[in-house]
């Protein structure tokens, strides 16, 4: 494996697939009534956040600390970043004060590749700007697995802000390399014009392609989206792409429903669809700190415990 | 002072006396004659009309953190320029007669190479209101070229008036073609890699749109449009079809758009996401490089500007989306024009001459430069050794600023000399 994460293409096949199964044992960690491991004592990890995600945040927190490793959390907010200090100068900080990985999320697309020309550690890529998230394609891939069993062959489609969106950019290139068909369907406003390079189908109608999917993975709309043009109004982007009852009845009997969130209910996915047994959401969550205890433990080649 | 051994436009040797500034007699063994004065050996040496760039950032008044006069003129007299024409977006921005006044008395004093100022088009390059063009073309600094460079003076109406305007002095607009509203918050030329590095995509159209919509515009008032920067295939077509029916539009293209492409965004020796590949317009692909190469080699494309655009290190050295966008060009314009254009067979040394400086000369109206090398022309110019190939050193510009996408790479050709009116700016590569 290659010492950052930052893009789910720099996976191979064997890395993910060696992330997946460590994290299935560290699955069984999270099972345990102490759900601590010392891997990682005497490490240190950072969370540096430039864009507010308290989600993320904690989770790669929860997963360093069940790895024992100690956790500083830098976010940008309030810090001398908001004071004008550059990534550069930050970045600098970080390594005189010993990172041995930085996570980190930031609002512009590429952030992480440049922090990893001013560190040493292992850069980990929280989410850039429109770019990628490759620790939520691991985390969904996970929870693929774990519904439906080996994904070569499998049937995915992802449906929403295709153009805007790193877990979609994420998940198409680590489904790919596992394997799975994917399929992207959105209002071809929201289809970067270059798709038709990326190794996946594409489609406009998702009524054609839902009765072929075992997994159907929704995107968050943002609201700014509406006002930019991209689509007429929110109930027409609802009627056209969202996944309502009507539509969820139309998925095969053991296909599955996942969503990164945060969701809009009624907007890009019922409220009903969203908390059916076949949604994987909640699951997802959990499942993201588990994922992230795996590719800290890899990247940072903890001393086995 | 007399130039033993030159090859003129990469002829057969000979030598060029020069009195007065002026080009006084050529031949062989004019350098030998008992009256020579002090002789300088070119050993070879390919001798250019001094070159002239259309295009050039000297930064000053507003930004001398970045370049000055001084060192922008000294970084043009390096890479073989005897005139440079300063972009008008400085601070303040040259919209006034005193601003172009100011820029060309700098340009004088300290005499590296001829300074022509470029007027804005719109007062603070706002696209609101026509800067006092005529005052500027009455002044000292006696403008002939105007533009916004950097914004695109976008309305159709003032663009109009603009072309029109200028008519009156014999003026050129030189138009950015950016649709602003089709590259709001663009990063990246749109496509493959645009879609895969999550940038937001700078679509071609945006330029080819303006464009054609300013070639119908001088086509119905007979004015001269000059287009900057040209970087799509589709703009080629355009400018070609515009040429065609025979209106006066000229097109430039700068070096880094014949040999950069949009790929190196991705991958290059110096990192995904390296703003150095930041530029306006950006870098697009291989195919506008083959278009862009071709058009300049038929002349549908008439010159080669640097749109030498110089930026401090803490501009660069950030994220992407934070950059500014430009590269510094004037150094090794001539050696990127030889590697893109020369050594592929597309433009023998006469070509690079017309078009590093006769074309720029003749649409700027600089009647001093761009003149064939005969006698009684001004001394003007330039002595390269094409046959020597070097690693580009940033830390050896005379530029203040550093932002090459060249360095470290390997490119043919090195200026020996540069002579303005007789007067040597540049001698063994070194200034004087």
């Amino acid at each position: 494996m290659k010492r950052h994460l930052i893009s789910a293409g720099d996976l191979a096949k064997d890395d993910a697939l060696l992330i997946l199964d460590t994290a299935e044992e560290m699955a069984r960690v999270s099972e345990r009534s102490i759900k601590k491991l010392p891997t990682l004592r005497g490490r240190t990890v950072v969370n540096l956040f430039f864009e507010d995600s308290t989600r993320t945040r904690i989770s790669f927190e929860a997963a360093a600390k069940r790895l024992s490793a100690d956790v500083i959390n830098f976010s940008a907010k309030g810090s001398s970043v908001s004071k004008g200090e550059s990534l550069k100068d930050t970045a600098l900080t970080l390594e005189a004060m010993g990172a041995d990985a930085v996570v980190i999320r930031h609002s512009a697309s590429g952030a992480p590749h440049r922090l990893a020309n001013w560190v040493r550690g292992s850069v980990l890529n929280a989410g850039d700007g429109t770019h990628e998230h490759p620790t939520q394609a691991l985390l969904d891939a996970f929870s693929m697995r774990r519904r439906l069993g080996n994904l070569d062959g499998r049937n995915v489609t992802i449906v929403g802000d295709v153009l805007h969106s790193r877990v979609a950019r994420s998940n198409v290139l680590l489904l790919h390399t596992l394997g799975a068909q994917v399929t992207l369907v959105a209002p071809p406003t929201l289809l970067p014009v270059s798709v038709g390079t990326w190794p996946c189908e594409v489609s406009y109608d998702l009524d054609a392609v839902l009765p072929k999917s075992d997994v159907v993975m929704m995107l968050r709309v943002q609201k700014e989206r509406m006002n930019a043009a991209y689509f007429p109004s929110e109930r027409e982007y609802s009627r056209r792409y969202g996944l309502d009852r009507d539509r969820f009845a139309k998925m095969p009997d053991d296909a599955i429903v996942m969503h990164p969130g945060p969701m809009n209910r009624g907007m890009e996915i019922a409220a009903e669809v969203a908390d059916s047994a076949r949604s994987t959401i909640v699951e997802q969550v959990a499942n993201g700190v588990t994922i992230r205890m795996a590719v800290l433990y890899l990247l940072l080649g903890g001393e086995t415990a | 002072m007399n130039l033993a051994n030159v090859r003129i436009l990469g002829g057969e040797p000979v030598d060029i006396r020069i009195d007065g500034g002026v080009i006084a007699e050529i031949g062989p063994g004019v350098a030998a004659s008992p009256s020579a004065g002090e002789t300088v050996d070119a050993q070879g040496a390919i001798a250019l009309p001094g070159l002239v760039d259309l295009h050039t950032h000297l930064r000053e008044p507003g930004r001398e953190d970045a370049e000055t006069v001084q060192t922008g003129t000294q970084s043009a007299a390096r890479g073989g320029y005897t005139a440079v024409h300063a972009m008008a977006n400085t601070s303040p921005v040259a919209d006034t007669a005193g601003v172009v006044e100011q820029v060309w008395r700098l340009g004088r004093e300290f005499a590296h190479c001829d300074v022509h100022p470029v007027g804005a088009v719109t007062v603070g390059l706002e696209g609101r209101q026509l800067a006092e063009l005529g005052a500027m073309a009455d002044s000292a600094a006696r403008v002939r070229v105007f533009s916004d460079d950097g914004k695109c003076v976008d309305d159709a109406v003032l663009m109009r008036r603009a072309l029109e305007y200028v008519k009156a002095f014999d003026g050129v607009i030189a138009q950015h073609a950016q649709e602003p509203r089709l590259t709001s918050g663009a990063q990246m030329n749109e496509g493959v890699v645009s879609g895969r590095l999550g940038l937001t995509g700078w679509p071609a159209v945006a330029e080819e749109a303006i464009i054609a919509r300013d070639c119908l515009l001088a086509a119905h008032v007979g004015s001269r449009l000059h287009v900057c920067h040209v970087s799509t295939a589709g703009s080629v077509d355009i400018l070609r079809w515009a040429k065609s029916k025979g209106w006066n539009v000229t097109a430039e293209v700068t070096p880094h758009h014949l040999l950069l492409t949009d790929d190196l965004v991705e991958e290059s020796p110096v990192g995904a996401y390296n703003p150095i590949y930041k530029v306006n317009p950006p870098l697009r692909t291989r195919a506008d490089v083959e278009a862009l190469r071709a058009a300049l080699a038929d002349g549908t494309i008439d010159v080669v500007a640097t749109d030498h655009a110089p930026h401090p290190v803490e501009d660069k050295e950030t994220e992407w989306s934070a950059a500014a966008m430009g590269m510094v060009g004037l150094e090794t314009a001539l050696s990127v024009v030889q590697e893109a254009m020369v050594e592929t067979g597309l433009l023998d040394w006469a070509g690079v001459a017309e078009r590093m400086s006769v074309a720029p000369a003749r649409i700027g109206r600089l009647g001093g430069h761009g003149r064939p090398i005969e006698v009684g022309a001004p001394a003007n110019l330039t002595l390269y050794d094409p046959s020597v190939r070097t690693k580009v050193d940033p830390a050896a510009f005379a530029s203040k600023s550093r932002n090459t996408p060249y360095e470290g790479m390997t490119l043919p050709g090195r200026v020996v000399a540069t002579f303005l009116r007789g007067r040597p700016t540049v001698l063994e590569g070194k200034l004087v």
